[in-house]
């Protein structure tokens, strides 16, 4: 009888304990990323980047003297999963912000939650659809992105292609979706741009050799080679690209080259080879009179210090959306609808790690193709390309 | 710029698509040599293949052994995992049907995969090319030199299997498994030692196809599935337990997909080569060189 006198009187008194700590004494922030998995490449240096975001605020003071609280949910890549996180931590974590997920499909998954709930989210992944609404015909309410579209790589190359009087190109993406939204982007704004495409080449992800398609390009003879690709494929493209003897057809790739692991990877063949890539990718070229030059030093910096890893430019996406979302915060308080007009209507000209952002209530992207810098790899390292 | 012919286009194809189909026959010379002892799918075949290009990227490149020492090195290592494979997950099953023994070789796969990505992470790696990098021009198309080496290996395994099932006792008594394995044991021969025997050798061809086409291809934890699916097509083509079958089926698919992405469309690459074995299959269900009254004894 005494024991379970004094287990009711213990969980009597936990109750109560959590009662009188649970009131809110700091801003919830909530993150969802895909940390483990296939796509852990995006997630895990998004996570690491947005908790180190959250240490240096809560160092410095945090948010106008309270604590921000940083709750970061693995996805592991997969749309059910990222789905649960953010219903958990909009409903039992009563976070005020959500940020993530990580990849296009997880976050069209949580898209609807952001509306049903009312709480803004700032998604780390690619896809315009992500924002805007295709069926009404503007941009969702509640929902923001960072990462900059491929609709914006695209401008960025045929920018740089017409300045140089290129006209006839010959494109080349994966089949993964990846490389079909790039592809579908790369077609759709040939006309704006005047560009002619002779050869339109596909390949498996996990393919072998594209010697064969790169062949069929070679016959064709055009005047510049567009590649829209991730992970090994874009890096045997290019050496069977040199092997053909064919560099002196310019070699354009597109933001997903932006690793210095490729130009390694690619044992040479990658010189002189094009792609856009945005500021935090080259904070070492950046001018010091450069807008993001302070913040992607700093970032550089301070990443290398705490991780003894390469930077990952995915990371920046959420060291975008955190600062966001902490500027929010500073400025509104932990009021979900304020939060949201305030990133509507006051990041404006926030300077992040992917560009200098704009949203309105028609653009909750924020960014144009001036995000992205056409870059040039030279002796085995980025150079900014004129 | 330089420009191509139709003529030297066309021998691009040829030759990409044989050195492709050569890693396809490997895979495919691998999967026969379990299938004719156990009658099993080795469905971590793959995995093998994988295996082979990352344990030499870890040995070459990484402990820095000299290309000589490292081949047959890597070769023992994944010989072992394949052993180990036959005896940890295949031989302990009790009551072994074909179908519950396939099911343990995914299984393996899948646990090899995961162990891959543990060690190796999720990066791609490279390995030098073993003579150099520098292509050769012939007859209007450009060959690697690691081409060759691709090519000559297969011929190399496919003279040394050839050899060894017909010359030697042991090859013989593998066969023998392969025919009957309950008279086989009856005139003494151990058939546990030859299943074991048999995860040994498509581990080590597996090994030699995963080394030589690295420096071509770069190799990841998460490759082997793909070419296990194509080293099986090409097995199916070629007849299942057939090495030349293994070998024709093998070129055929690597030409099929390189001719018809190139002089069609590379997006239905994979197509090609599925229509033309569907085809194959219709006309002739045991594969080109598979014998139909042989195929209805086995169990599988």
């Amino acid at each position: 009888m005494k024991l379970r006198r004094i287990v009711i009187f213990t969980t009597v008194c936990l109750f109560s304990l959590g009662f009188l700590v649970s009131p809110a004494l700091a801003f919830k922030v909530g993150a969802v990323f895909s940390v483990t998995g296939r796509t852990s490449f995006l997630g895990d240096p998004e996570k690491k980047t947005a908790v180190m975001v959250a240490e240096q605020i809560n160092a410095a003071g945090g948010i106008n003297g309270e604590k921000l609280e940083l709750i970061v949910y693995d996805s592991e890549g997969d749309a059910t999963k990222a789905n649960l996180a953010v219903k958990k931590l909009i409903t039992q974590d009563k976070v005020s912000v959500v940020i993530g997920p990580s990849l296009s499909g997880t976050s069209m998954a949580v898209v609807p939650l952001a509306a049903k709930y009312k709480t803004p989210l700032i998604s780390c992944a690619a896809s315009y659809k992500i924002t805007w609404d295709k069926e009404k015909g503007t941009a969702r309410k509640w929902v923001f992105k960072t990462p900059q579209t491929d609709t914006m790589a695209v401008d960025a190359i045929y920018s740089a292609l017409k300045q140089k009087g290129i006209s006839k190109i010959a494109i080349m993406s994966v089949t993964s979706g990846f490389g079909a939204s790039g592809r579908g982007e790369l077609i759709r704004l040939a006309p704006e741009y005047g560009m002619t495409i002779m050869a339109d080449e596909k390949y498996g992800p996990k393919d072998t050799d594209m010697t064969v398609q790169l062949t069929k390009i070679k016959g064709l003879a055009p005047k510049a080679i567009v590649n829209w690709s991730v992970g090994p494929t874009q890096v045997v493209v290019l050496r069977n690209w040199r092997d053909l003897g064919m560099k002196s057809i310019p070699f354009y790739q597109s933001h997903g080259f932006g690793s210095r692991k490729n130009i390694e990877l690619a044992a040479g063949a990658a010189e002189g080879v094009f792609c856009p890539l945005g500021a935090v990718n080259i904070a070492e070229l950046l001018t010091p009179y450069d807008t993001q030059y302070a913040v992607a030093q700093r970032y550089l910096k301070d990443y290398k210090a705490k991780y003894n890893e390469p930077l990952s430019s995915f990371g920046g996406h959420a060291w975008d959306a955190l600062h966001m979302a902490a500027q929010a915060l500073a400025s509104v308080g932990d009021d979900k609808a304020k939060i949201r007009d305030y990133l509507e209507n006051n990041i404006k000209g926030f300077v992040g790690q992917h560009g200098v952002f704009f949203y309105s209530p028609d653009d909750h992207i924020g960014l144009d193709k001036a995000a992205f810098r056409m870059v040039v790899v030279r002796d085995g390292d980025w150079a900014l390309a004129d | 710029m330089e420009t191509i012919t139709p003529a030297g286009q066309l021998f691009q194809y040829l030759i990409t698509g044989i050195t492709v189909g050569s890693i396809y026959a490997m895979v495919a010379v691998g999967f026969n040599i379990i299938y004719n002892v156990t009658e099993i799918i080795n469905f971590a075949q793959g995995e093998f293949v994988m295996l082979g290009g990352l344990v030499m990227v870890s040995l070459h490149v990484g402990m820095g052994l000299p290309l000589i020492a490292a081949f047959p090195a890597t070769m023992i290592i994944v010989t072992l995992v394949g052993m180990l494979l036959d005896r940890l997950a295949i031989s302990p099953i009790r009551r072994p049907t074909v179908l519950s023994l396939i099911i343990a070789t995914i299984a393996a796969s899948i646990l090899l995969k995961g162990t891959a990505m543990f060690i190796w992470g999720k990066d791609p790696y490279d390995l030098p090319a073993f003579s150099g990098r520098n292509p050769i021009t012939f007859l209007g198309a450009v060959i690697q030199p690691q081409y060759f080496w691709v090519i000559g290996f297969l011929i190399i395994t496919v003279i040394v299997l050839t050899l060894f099932f017909e010359k030697t006792i042991l090859g013989k008594a593998m066969s023998a498994c392969a025919d009957n394995p309950d008279a086989a044991s009856l005139v003494g021969i151990n058939v546990k030692q030859m299943i074991l025997l048999s995860f040994a050798l498509s581990a080590a061809i597996g090994a030699v196809a995963g080394i030589v086409v690295t420096p071509i291809s770069l190799m990841e934890y998460d490759r082997g599935a793909m070419l296990a699916v194509k080293g099986f097509g090409a097995a199916v083509l070629g007849g299942l337990g057939s090495f030349p079958g293994a070998v024709i089926g093998g070129l055929i698919l690597g030409a099929i997909e390189s001719l018809g992405a190139g002089l069609i469309s590379s997006g239905y690459k994979d197509a090609f080569a599925l229509i033309v074995l569907m085809f194959v299959l219709f006309y002739k269900p045991s594969g080109i060189f598979g014998d139909i009254e042989v195929s209805k004894i086995k169990r599988f």
